[in-house]
């Protein structure tokens, strides 16, 4: 368990913004945009103004151990959650993903499913997620980068899905891949990076209780600019782990290369797990931004996870496998 | 009006103005609320990229002057050298007062073990040396040979500046290329320019020795 105490200075979850309320706030800025300062804002930023349509509602949510409560801490409002990505599929700017996103139509979507596995194939959204029951899991989301977020997400735990695969005992690590399209991922057309994304996570790490394959935030549809329509959430390892639009499920023997790690080997470790005693040669790790406020925070080890997942690493000398 | 006074009177205030446009745009986006979810770092981001694109262009004065053939260019110089400085001034103060929120230790822990933070550092101090030395006295003080042999050190604040990007961008980003490319441009087009120029005075000596 968590431990955390609530401070007086907490908000309620009652006091986050309604979403009427917060729909409204967009509309009335929309019309100012277009009134009087119209011709100056638009020109600049004409992204995050287009900020509609929501997600669709997905139902038949169960709740889970991981509530607002249990992580004691407010919510990130969804426009930021959805205006704030790094998706570099999309574009390296930070509202890239929002703006590049939007015509991206993720389904009908195919994951491939094979290596080491008793059920290998080629699955369709339908077949992944229908036969689970969805669960909604609120997690902090800590960015290599510094900056974090408290995001309500919706999906199925990762062991659940894995256990329908059949992993065979060979089967020591789960290889994850982004869809490669360059036509509907404009991003993809400059060697950023190289594509296709590739995540990977130890077996054990995989079948964890926290991992988790995300297809919806806030109760609707994952969006676009979030990697719809199915995603991995890993909360105790940087936010570049959790792999966008995955295509490709794949179970190996050995570690399989991924992408952060090949473009730079120094900076980003295969692991990535949150810790602010190994700090990055780009940024300090020991504090992090929580978007929406002012001051840094400390980071915890393992994003405040360690009672789920510390038991995973242990003997492993952390500074070597970061 | 004489070109002297046109310059002066006309296009230096019009020029001014235009240097402080970005902060009219950071204030309308502030405004709007269009600062993105991380204002401190689009803040910081954006104060930085300003900086650079000034310096660029106050590197470009001569360039044009060259081109065109209108001498006026160069009078613009000194004024898109300061405004650099002036952006790089804001940019550092926010990375020094919003982000860390003036802690020196982290500050102190950023600057030795973040070469990119470094970097930014040294471009920074040259810009400042440069900007303390910009006025017609201290050309006077300095003597104008060493004067312009101080202040080619633009060109490493340039370097600096554009490296700093790069190494703050992940992976490999278009953007602190395109800066990068430019600033080469520049310098391949001066240094063509000098060789010919270089040529020419060697044709004019040699009939004369003869």
């Amino acid at each position: 368990m968590l431990i955390k105490m609530t401070k007086a200075s907490d908000i309620k979850s009652s006091e986050i913004t309604p979403k009427a309320v917060f729909d409204d706030r967009r509309r009335f800025l929309k019309t100012a945009a277009f009134s009087g300062l119209g011709f100056v804002a638009g020109s600049i930023a004409p992204s995050s103004l287009a900020n509609e349509g929501r997600g669709k509602k997905l139902i038949g949510i169960e709740p889970s151990k991981w509530t607002q409560k249990s992580v004691g801490e407010k919510l990130t409002d969804y426009e930021s959650v959805t205006s704030y990505n790094n998706f570099y599929e999309f574009g390296t700017g930070k509202q890239d993903p929002l703006t590049y996103a939007k015509d991206f139509n993720p389904k009908p979507w195919t994951v491939v499913v094979d290596g080491e596995v008793e059920n290998p194939g080629t699955y369709s959204y339908e077949d992944l997620v229908n036969p689970h029951t969805l669960e909604d899991r609120v997690y902090r989301f800590r960015c290599v980068e510094a900056w974090s977020m408290v995001v309500p997400w919706v999906g199925i735990g990762l062991a659940d899905m894995i256990k329908r695969f059949g992993p065979k005992n060979d089967a020591k690590y789960v290889a994850f891949e982004t869809l490669n399209d360059p036509d509907r991922m404009h991003g993809q057309r400059r060697r950023v990076l190289e594509w296709p994304y590739r995540e990977g996570l130890r077996m054990d790490e995989a079948m964890n209780p926290l991992s988790f394959m995300a297809v919806g935030l806030y109760g609707e549809e994952l969006p676009n600019q979030n990697g719809a329509p199915i995603r991995l959430v890993t909360p105790w390892k940087y936010g570049f782990k959790s792999i966008k639009s995955i295509v490709r499920i794949s179970f190996t023997k050995t570690q399989p290369p991924t992408s952060w790690n090949m473009s730079g080997p120094r900076e980003y470790g295969f692991y990535s797990n949150v810790n602010p005693e190994k700090s990055h040669p780009r940024w300090s790790q020991a504090k992090e931004r929580r978007i929406g406020e002012f001051l840094k925070r400390p980071s915890l080890m393992y994003n405040g996870y360690v009672e789920e997942v510390a038991s995973m690493y242990v003997g492993m000398d952390l500074n070597k496998f970061y | 009006m004489t070109q002297d006074k046109l310059i002066q009177r006309v296009l230096k205030p019009l020029v001014w103005v235009l240097c402080l446009a970005p902060l009219l745009v950071l204030t309308v986006l502030a405004y709007m609320g269009e600062m993105t979810a991380n204002p401190i770092e689009f803040l910081n981001r954006y104060l930085g990229e300003w900086a650079l694109k000034f310096l660029l262009s106050a590197l470009m004065m001569t360039p044009l002057k060259i081109v065109t053939g209108w001498a006026g260019f160069t009078r613009f110089r000194r004024l898109l050298g300061l405004f650099s400085f002036f952006y790089a001034v804001l940019h550092l103060s926010s990375y020094v007062g919003l982000d860390q929120f003036f802690n020196w230790k982290d500050i102190w822990t950023d600057l030795i073990k973040r070469t990119y933070i470094t970097v930014g550092l040294g471009a920074f101090i040259i810009l400042a040396v440069l900007a303390a030395t910009s006025t017609k006295n201290m050309i006077k003080k300095l003597g104008g040979k060493n004067w312009n042999r101080l202040h080619k050190w633009v060109y490493v604040a340039g370097f600096g500046g554009c490296l700093h990007f790069f190494m703050m961008r992940k992976g490999v980003q278009a953007e602190p290329l395109y800066y990068a490319g430019f600033l080469v441009l520049l310098l391949i087009y001066r240094w063509v320019y000098y060789l010919k120029k270089q040529r020419q005075r060697a044709g004019k000596t040699a009939p004369a020795a003869l």
